[in-house]
């Protein structure tokens, strides 16, 4: 399984919200391959899932992955549901 | 043999950065294929930086050609990114030590010290170790005092800059999970002090409506395209055709050639954003882990963009205020005898963003307003009055955008030139730390009463 997280500039929020999806995946038992990107990378990557906020899902509609949103990168908690929620392992 | 290892292997700053990986990948047990698949994109990461770094020197030279002869004064366009790619060529290894061993200050700091902040920001880590290699280089310092006092500076400023903001941070997110970690924090911090002063009774910029249409610029790649296409066709325009298709096109149109200029800077921007992101994949998370092993309690100092979910209005606002008060400045700044501050919709729209969201926190409306155009103010002349002490990598046409690196790059770079003596400026320089360590201590101690009162 491939998942994208994603920010503005693809630097600082994506690879904190990378190391959370990462660990959450993990806790469930659940393997993927997690990367952080920019919104233009991820539009043009392969992947099955993107995270990422509210306002930059929007530049993602039409993605063949499914896009879900968490939009405080750090916590664990929303994480967690919104991994619940949409990921099926 | 020595020889070998010193300059061919240490001294290529694409290696060394590639060993602190493979030894960081090592600590954490990581399987065989995750130790040289990490190892190898690090490595990677550099040498994309490097090509970055060609294809935006390009682009630079061919807009300060273009803006000497439109306004007969030199225009900079602040572009972290673009300086620090630049500045690589000749500063590598000096900036991968600093960033190393910062960070380590950065972990023993938060061990033995009330400051339990770890910097996760790396690219700001990064850019900033850059700098500090620059202007100490520059100001006669070398070897391994270079890399000491360059590592004690870089690593004392990851938990001063996120101390300062964590008064308003709290307050912004209504808890003490993370601090705000980012070096545009003095313009955030001189925002919320704003704020607190002119806003009395103004209503939060929660309660009204703002269009979200603005919403793609946070997509980076479209909003540095934009501006340099806009930015590329005006300079275009006043340098006149004759010039630009005689001097500069090789006979293509002028409005072409500075259409496709301007995609050229942006893709250069994006070459070395690739090129960080791989760089920093590895080394973040190893640092975070090291910090959690070590550290207990300790509090993660995250991107600016963490708070922007907090007040997404404020964000909006910051962004317009603080690039309308760019603007402004391109045109104060010759009267002041600086050179020209070309403002970018990057730099303005993420700390514009962040200081509106502290101005909001502090000021409501009236806050933001005032203080993120302070914030645009503030990044419009620091990086200006920082040029001159850059050195050679100031005439690059480019610098740093962010406030942090332009008070700490002027107050670095002029102590350096002013004091004639390595060790007193040495001294002078802790004495500073220190008296910041002090001042944060006791603001500590405060917030600790009044919450326990």
């Amino acid at each position: 399984m491939k998942v994208l997280t994603v920010c503005g500039l693809g630097q600082g929020t994506s690879l904190i919200l990378k190391m959370n999806v990462e660990q959450a995946l993990a806790d469930k038992g659940i393997s993927a391959e997690v990367e952080h990107t920019d919104v233009s990378t991820a539009s043009t990557m392969e992947a099955d899932y993107i995270i990422t906020s509210n306002e930059l899902a929007e530049g993602l509609v039409g993605h063949r992955a499914k896009v879900f949103i968490v939009n405080n990168y750090f916590d664990m908690e929303e994480i967690n549901k919104a991994i619940d929620e949409n990921v099926v392992s | 043999m020595v020889d070998l290892l010193m300059n061919d292997v240490l001294g290529t700053p694409a290696i060394l950065v590639g060993l602190f990986a493979l030894i960081g990948l090592l600590a954490q047990r990581k399987n065989i294929a995750d130790v040289v698949s990490g190892t190898l994109k690090t490595i990677m990461g550099f040498v994309i930086l490097d090509a970055g770094a060609n294809v935006i020197v390009l682009s630079l030279g061919q807009f300060s050609n273009m803006f000497n002869e439109a306004f007969s004064v030199d225009g900079v366009i602040p572009n972290n990114e673009a300086i620090v790619a630049v500045a690589q060529q000749s500063f590598g290894t000096e900036t991968a030590m600093i960033m190393l061993f910062g960070m380590v200050v950065n972990i023993i700091l938060a061990r033995v010290t009330p400051y339990k902040y770890i910097f996760l920001t790396g690219h700001h880590t990064m850019f900033m170790a850059c700098m500090i290699g620059v202007i100490l280089t520059t100001g006669g310092i070398t070897g391994i005092t270079l890399i000491v006092v360059g590592s004690i500076i870089l690593g004392s400023l990851m938990v001063l800059s996120p101390a300062m903001l964590q008064p308003f941070t709290r307050k912004i997110t209504g808890s003490d999970d993370f601090a705000i970690g980012h070096f545009g924090s003095f313009g955030y911090f001189i925002s919320a002090l704003i704020g607190r002063f002119v806003g009395k009774n103004s209503a939060s910029t929660e309660e009204l409506k703002v269009p979200k249409s603005l919403g793609f610029l946070r997509d980076t790649s479209v909003s540095v395209s934009l501006t340099m296409v806009i930015l590329f066709f005006v300079v275009a325009l006043f340098a006149g055709p004759a010039f630009i298709e005689s001097e500069l096109s090789e006979g293509q149109h002028f409005l072409v050639f500075a259409f496709l200029q301007g995609l050229t800077f942006a893709a250069g921007v994006y070459i070395i954003l690739a090129g960080v992101r791989m760089l920093l994949g590895e080394i973040v998370p190893a640092f975070k882990g090291v910090a959690d092993k070590f550290v207990p309690h300790a509090k993660p100092a995250l991107d600016a963009p963490a708070i922007f979910p907090f007040a997404g209005n404020a964000v909006i606002i910051g962004f317009l205020f603080s690039f309308m008060a760019g603007l402004i400045s391109m045109f104060l700044l010759p009267v002041f005898g600086l050179k020209v501050i070309v403002p970018g919709l990057v730099p303005h729209f993420f700390t514009g963003a962040a200081a509106g969201v502290f101005g909001n926190a502090t000021g409501g409306r009236r806050g933001a307003i005032i203080g993120s155009m302070s914030n645009g103010l503030i990044i419009s002349f620091l990086p200006a009055l920082l040029l001159p002490v850059l050195g050679t990598i100031g005439f690059e046409g480019t610098t740093f955008g962010d406030a942090d690196f332009g008070v700490v790059g002027i107050v670095l770079g002029n102590l350096i030139n002013v004091i004639p003596s390595t060790v007193l400026f040495i001294i002078i320089t802790f004495v500073i730390l220190i008296i910041l360590y002090m001042i944060g201590w006791k603001a500590m101690k405060k917030v600790e009463k009044e919450d326990a009162a």
